[in-house]
């Protein structure tokens, strides 16, 4: 446990200041901290003053046996990863650190979870609590550092994955889990469609499956848990085992997005990286020929490919899922919304939530979704 | 979209649920459902709605106006709008079995029974998933799916009555979640209406959705924000094989510590819970278990997985308990025996109606580490207001369930129960846990909501809960206390005040 206190005052009232004024002379805001995740969702507007969370960094509390962490929204996911290391705990869900940067208030902001998420859950599974500041830059605290909290309504939950468009997330408080004593990669050569109905029937079974990711024809199958159930289910599963250190490094670059094929090119401004959260039973999408990798057993779908967004949106939705464009070549589509947009019922409870917790629109406006 | 601005600082608009509804006005609300669902569906006598005056805290009774159970969504979408036309207050239903008061009807309101919502629409076996209607019964979900040697891991004890609907509301929990989760942890999806009847669906059967996780928002929401109509369920494997170590301690202090050295050794148990000494001789009384009566603490920590991995676990789990200063320990050798251990800890409850008139159940959260202390503590307030308190805890979660026992005929110990009771949810706060784990606020802990949340914080739950149902119509005057009602209680805000952001420069 590190004795900072919670806050960092000179942070708070420097970034309350910047709320205030923003308040009052109707300007807006861009939270940002690394700017690891600015190509994610809508547009970063260029103009709006720039909130930095960078100064306000740390790791406030930290018992292992509580397995709760609170961190500073500044502070960077791999040194609180860091922290954990040292006790054999981790952030279960995998959050991307894209380029070897991000910081836990984007990493709950944007509510992205890595390769783990299809077996441990996803950030939202994972936060326990928060401090914010709202539009009116008053310290609002929700949860805390206990597991079980059903008193009001779920705020923490409610301000991850928004993208920073409800209020400054301040700080957070986080379970975290041991590091499981055992972990082993297995790999088979099988068809797209094929490891899909394999991910699906092992994972109705109770087996150690910590991860998948297929692509370029060959599954990988991460293994994590007690000693003994790692070696049973390799014994069960068969497969050729994948050595480390190239086992880990490969898991790492696909969490990171670090492998060549998450990346997009200038010089192709049509080619976009799209992603298809859809049930993990949904067939493989043979819609188009390029390229696609497979997470989650299935629930994820990763293609770069210059088809149009109302072709891939249609199909994520017939599968009863949703398509983002995750990264894209130009901004053209961004200005459009990355985002599948909700129907009108949910939308209008959307748009009700932002007029009452900032109805002068200083967050992070668009960054979700245009207009809001 | 177009709140009026000068409630935005203000006070949350509910609904007036204070005043029975006036003649003309139920004739016509009971013609108008009347047009919705048949005669039979729709309770207007007295006799028809005793039943639902009270859910399962029964302290707090209502009669409603009227009762109306529908068989179809389009029906509940038709109730809602007349409603909100109407300007009626609506409380949703379950099993009626909540601990806390969410159930309670209001004065001159509807109670919208979902229990004819009761059928299990589908299992999807590859996709481990099951979608069922609100009225479901939390069991039948894992009776349903046992033949696919799949389950739905929360357990609420409640679990052979309660309905998915009710735990949705509430966000249950259960003796597995530190493993498994709540409710939150495995619903990937719900259907419901708003209060003005617009059907919104939250959620996906994809691991996400896009946008605002409104799913988590309305888990747990106490029926303030939409009424369920349909919900998919996460299902998982079920584990080959469980077995439970049951552990003696000869201190209470010691038994909160080896649950602390458990979690920080790397081991997470399926099911890790603490009964003292007084609870353990209640339940053996009432079940016979085999609990060791000389004990002052009694652990039960539970491993499951495959038959490997469960030997090296419970090997790891003996040797953490033995360092901890068990006195004694025992571990099942048979699923009959598993059960029998746990039946003690499953019938605490009643075991507690059978050794006192009556037990009021609190369900405060707290670090592991403090558990402890805090049984200390309870130990001086039942000295303090002379009234006996069996303590059983899911010590895994740190969450607390003390039962007062007290007895009703005889004048000033109910009142005296609530202040004790009242006193524990204060600690809680007070080691920066909450007031409510698991059973939800209701009515029950109310005040009790003005001691954790500050008023700002309580205006961004109005803000919420007006984004949903900006005419305060669905189930008013739960869980979010408003400014006045804390006022009246506001004698707590000054200990409050002292309790949370002591570093914080005010801006």
């Amino acid at each position: 446990m590190s004795p900072a206190t919670p806050f960092d005052p000179d942070w708070l009232r420097q970034s309350g200041e910047m709320i205030l004024q923003a308040g009052r002379l109707g300007q807006s805001l861009t939270i940002r901290g690394h700017g690891s995740k600015d190509f994610y969702g809508g547009l970063p507007a260029a103009n709006h003053p720039v909130l930095t969370t960078l100064p306000h960094t740390g790791v406030v509390d930290y018992d292992p046996a509580e397995l709760v962490v609170v961190a500073r929204c500044g502070t960077p996911i791999q040194e609180l990863e860091s922290v954990l290391a040292k006790s054999q705990q981790m952030l279960a869900f995998e959050p991307p650190r894209f380029g070897g940067r991000g910081t836990v208030g984007g990493m709950i902001a944007s509510g992205l979870s890595g390769p783990r998420r299809v077996s441990a859950g996803a950030a939202k599974d994972f936060v326990l609590g928060m401090t914010l500041l709202d539009a009116q830059a008053q310290a609002l605290r929700f949860g805390g550092t206990v597991m079980k909290n059903v008193a009001g309504y779920d705020m923490s939950r409610l301000h991850t994955g928004a993208m920073g468009t409800l209020g400054l997330i301040v700080d957070i408080s986080l379970k975290v889990l041991p590091v499981p004593p055992a972990q082993a990669t297995l790999i088979f050569e099988v068809a797209a469609q094929e490891s899909i109905t394999w991910t699906n029937t092992w994972a109705g079974q109770p087996l150690p499956i910590a991860a998948t990711c297929w692509c370029d024809g060959r599954l990988h199958l991460r293994l994590a848990g007690a000693a003994a159930a790692v070696r049973a289910a390799r014994e069960k599963l068969g497969g050729e085992s994948m050595p480390e250190p190239g086992a880990r490094d490969f898991w790492a670059r696909l969490r990171d997005h670090d492998h060549d094929f998450f990346s997009v090119n200038s010089a192709e401004p049509d080619h976009h990286l799209w992603r298809l959260s859809v049930p993990s039973t949904a067939p493989h999408f043979d819609g188009v020929t390029d390229p696609q990798w497979i997470e989650w057993g299935g629930a994820l779908r990763w293609i770069k490919t210059r088809a149009s967004a109302a072709a891939l949106r249609a199909w994520a939705s017939a599968q009863g899922g949703h398509a983002t464009c995750f990264r894209a070549a130009s901004d053209t589509i961004r200005q459009q919304g990355s985002l599948t947009a909700p129907d009108a019922a949910l939308m209008k409870i959307h748009q009700r939530l932002k007029q009452e917790l900032d109805h002068q629109r200083i967050f992070n406006p668009d960054r979700l979704y245009p207009g809001l | 979209m177009n709140a009026p601005r000068e409630l935005h600082l203000g006070e949350l608009r509910f609904a007036d649920f204070t005043q029975p509804m006036a003649p003309a006005k139920r004739d016509g609300l009971i013609r108008a459902l009347g047009q919705v669902v048949p005669a039979k569906d729709l309770l207007c006598t007295d006799e028809a709605l005793k039943p639902y005056e009270c859910d399962g805290l029964a302290g707090y009774r209502q009669m409603p106006s009227v009762v109306v159970l529908p068989t179809q969504e389009s029906q509940v979408v038709e109730i809602l709008r007349i409603c909100h036309q109407m300007d009626v207050p609506v409380v949703a239903r379950g099993a009626g079995t909540g601990l806390s008061g969410g159930a309670t009807p209001h004065r001159g309101g509807v109670v919208l029974s979902l229990a004819r919502l009761n059928a299990l629409i589908s299992i999807d076996p590859m996709a481990r998933t099951a979608r069922v209607q609100p009225g479901v019964r939390n069991a039948a979900i894992s009776e349903a799916a046992a033949p696919f040697g799949l389950y739905y891991a929360p357990d609420p004890s409640s679990q052979i009555a309660c309905s998915i609907g009710g735990n949705v509301a509430e966000n249950s929990g259960g003796v597995h979640c530190l493993k498994y989760g709540l409710t939150v942890h495995n619903v990937l999806r719900v259907r419901a209406v708003t209060m003005e009847g617009e059907i919104i669906e939250l959620g996906s059967e994809a691991l996400d959705a896009p946008g605002l996780d409104l799913l988590s928002v309305v888990i747990g929401s106490e029926g303030m924000l939409a009424v369920a109509t349909e919900i998919t369920v996460r299902l998982i494997p079920r584990p080959q094989l469980a077995r439970v170590i049951m552990a003696s301690f000869d201190d209470v202090e010691k038994s909160g510590q080896a649950v602390a050295r458990l979690i920080a050794s790397g081991i997470i148990p399926a099911g890790l819970e603490m009964m003292d000494q007084k609870m353990a001789a209640a339940v053996e009384q009432f079940v016979h278990a085999g609990y060791d009566l000389q004990a002052k603490a009694i652990l039960l920590c539970e491993s499951d997985g495959t038959p490997e991995e469960v030997e090296e676990e419970i090997g790891r789990m003996k040797e953490v308990l033995r360092s901890s200063g068990a006195t004694d320990l025992k571990v099942s050798e048979s699923e009959e025996q598993r059960l029998r251990f746990w039946s003690g800890r499953k019938n605490a409850f009643p075991a507690a109606g059978r050794v006192a008139a009556d037990y009021y159940c609190m369900d405060g959260t707290i670090p592991r580490a403090k558990l402890g202390e805090m049984l200390n503590r309870i130990a001086e307030m039942e000295a303090r207001y002379g009234l006996g308190c069996l303590n059983v805890f899911h010590a895994g979660d740190g969450n607390l369930h003390p039962l007062i026992l007290f007895d009703a005929s005889k004048p000033g110990e109910f009142h005296r129960a609530e202040l004790f009771g009242a006193e524990i949810l204060e600690a809680c706060v007070e080691y920066g846990g909450t007031v409510t784990g698991e059973h939800g606020v209701g009515l029950e802990k109310i005040n009790s909501m003005c001691v954790q949340f500050s008023p700002q914080e309580r205006i961004a739950f109005f803000a919420v809960k007006r984004g949903f149902d900006p005419a305060g119509l669905l189930n008013p005057g739960k869980a979010i206390p408003t400014l006045s009602r804390c006022a009246e209680y506001g004698k707590m805000h000054v200990h409050r005040g002292a309790l949370k952001f002591r570093d914080l420069p005010r801006l």
